[in-house]
């Protein structure tokens, strides 16, 4: 009896599968991974996500199939002891192997540094200079962290501090992140968005919002006894519906703007006669 | 018993007997909150529920005797002060709340925090005088509901006021008087803090009291 070829078997089980699965991640999974698609960031992050896990498949298989492959077709029949085939080296394999893993880690590391690039920053925080900058007009918005809940400043419409966050469809936001106590993190899930909120720092994060939709913001930095109630909704509306709110706003918080400190990137509050 | 037995149960024996430890510092102290404290009825003329508060500077070593010198909210239940910070309010209904602030001024880290939010009218009466916001430096304490949009600061005893509060309870020393009224919606329990770095001698101000159930920051539970 010819003796089984299990390297050519495991192959073609191995890249029956594949083909079946591929398809099956990119074009039913892919659609429905997080964070969703309400911002050009958030669906930048779907895209890479997807990437990522197409080139995934096929290794878990290889890894999976063999396990029970291995497990199936190697598997001591009953009797005695037998002393499997004793194993060498193969300079071609193990050649194939370090060259097929070096290629797929660097082309993931090209990959994601270049959609960094593209995103510019894809939806994380840049420090306070980043390197790419989006063109064209950006809506400044400041976020300020503080035990234990965000407020937010608005430079452009007079510096007025609002208590919720909305921005206009659309419009390429750019929002400077910082914190006036101790270290939060700004992370608005839909949005697909997430920036440290460091005191005397600005983290600047851009984002596109591209639908109209509530989003859910959380302090992602442990920050203390109230760190998971940090949190509140957010909107994405209409130009005008934009325009009209931050009005409102201006109106109702003019006393609150006379006091507020000028804008600035950070604020270093001035100690409190209790805090040390 | 064989030896083997004997060692099994003495395994046994001894991880049911940090079960049992676990489930008792998890039950008794890892969840304990301060007593809820009810909302008493409102007079007839106003309507909804009232609630008493005060806040001190140093709670004392009748409520605290671990942290006699915590600043501290206390609440008023059947003419008497409890030390507690969670408070029941019935939904949909209206809250009048009176404070009796008996502390000094520490100042607000966000001046933003110094305008009325949320209460019926946009204001709060300070001493009789109706306001919609107090100079952020004056601001002992803050009073705030984030999930309502309640945001009440509270203006401090003047450094220089004769005849100060020196641990609670403070009956008759100097002190202002704050009342505002907010609106519940439906039944929830909602988190209020103070916003003011108030606690002496912690980094940021945030800590201890800040930080502790049952002295700056509680529950308002809507029922």
């Amino acid at each position: 009896m010819a003796e089984t070829n299990h390297a050519r078997r495991f192959v073609t089980i191995w890249l029956v599968c594949s083909l079946v699965a591929l398809p099956l991640v990119i074009f039913v999974l892919g659609p429905i991974l997080p964070p969703g698609k309400a911002s050009a960031e958030a669906s930048g992050q779907v895209t890479d996500n997807t990437v990522l896990l197409a080139m995934a498949t096929p290794v878990l298989l290889l890894v999976v199939i063999y396990l029970f492959y291995a497990i199936i077709a190697f598997r001591q029949p009953k009797g005695g002891v037998l002393e499997g085939p004793a194993v060498r080296g193969d300079a071609r394999l193990q050649t194939a192997w370090i060259v097929i893993t070096s290629v797929l880690v660097l082309s993931l590391a090209a990959y994601g540094t270049i959609r960094l690039e593209q995103g510019y920053g894809a939806g994380s925080g840049n420090g306070p200079t980043p390197l790419v900058v989006p063109k064209g007009p950006k809506l400044q918005v400041q976020v300020i962290a503080q035990q234990w809940a965000f407020t937010y400043r608005y430079p452009s419409y007079g510096g007025v501090e609002t208590t919720h966050l909305e921005l206009p469809v659309g419009q390429t936001v750019e929002l400077h992140v910082t914190s006036i106590d101790v270290i939060h993190s700004f992370w608005a899930y839909q949005l697909g968005i997430k920036a440290d909120a460091n005191p005397g720092v600005d983290n600047i994060i851009f984002v596109k919002p591209t639908t109209e939709e509530t989003f859910e913001i959380h302090c992602a930095e442990l920050c203390g006894v109230w760190h998971g109630y940090m949190y509140d909704h957010g909107h994405v509306v209409s130009q005008g519906a934009f325009e009209t709110w931050i009005h409102q706003q201006q109106a109702y918080f003019a006393p609150a703007t006379k006091v507020l400190p000028p804008y600035a990137k950070t604020y270093t509050p001035e100690p409190t006669r209790r805090a040390e | 018993m064989s030896n083997t037995g004997r060692k099994l149960f003495g395994v046994i024996a001894a991880v049911a007997a940090v079960g049992v430890l676990i489930g008792l510092y998890v039950a008794t102290w890892a969840t304990s909150q301060p007593a809820i404290v009810v909302a008493s009825a409102a007079p007839p003329s106003s309507g909804g529920s009232q609630l008493t508060l005060e806040t001190v500077a140093a709670i004392g070593p009748k409520y605290s005797p671990s942290h006699p010198d915590w600043v501290s909210y206390l609440v008023r239940r059947n003419g008497k002060w409890v030390r507690s910070t969670v408070y029941q309010v019935p939904a949909n209904s209206v809250v009048h709340v009176t404070i009796y602030q008996y502390d000094g001024d520490s100042g607000l880290r966000n001046p933003f925090l110094s305008q009325v939010q949320g209460t019926v009218g946009g204001t709060e009466t300070v001493d009789g005088k109706t306001t919609r916001a107090i100079p952020p430096e004056e601001a002992s304490h803050t009073f705030i509901i984030p999930q309502l949009g309640v945001f009440v600061p509270l203006p401090g005893v003047a450094e220089e006021a004769k005849n100060q509060c020196e641990f609670a309870p403070c009956e008759g020393t100097a002190h202002r008087t704050i009342t505002f009224s907010f609106r519940t919606g439906k039944k929830g329990k909602y988190r209020w803090q103070c916003f003011v770095p108030c606690a002496a001698g912690f980094i940021d101000g945030f800590g201890g009291p800040m930080q502790t159930f049952g002295y700056m920051d509680g529950f308002i539970n809507v029922v």
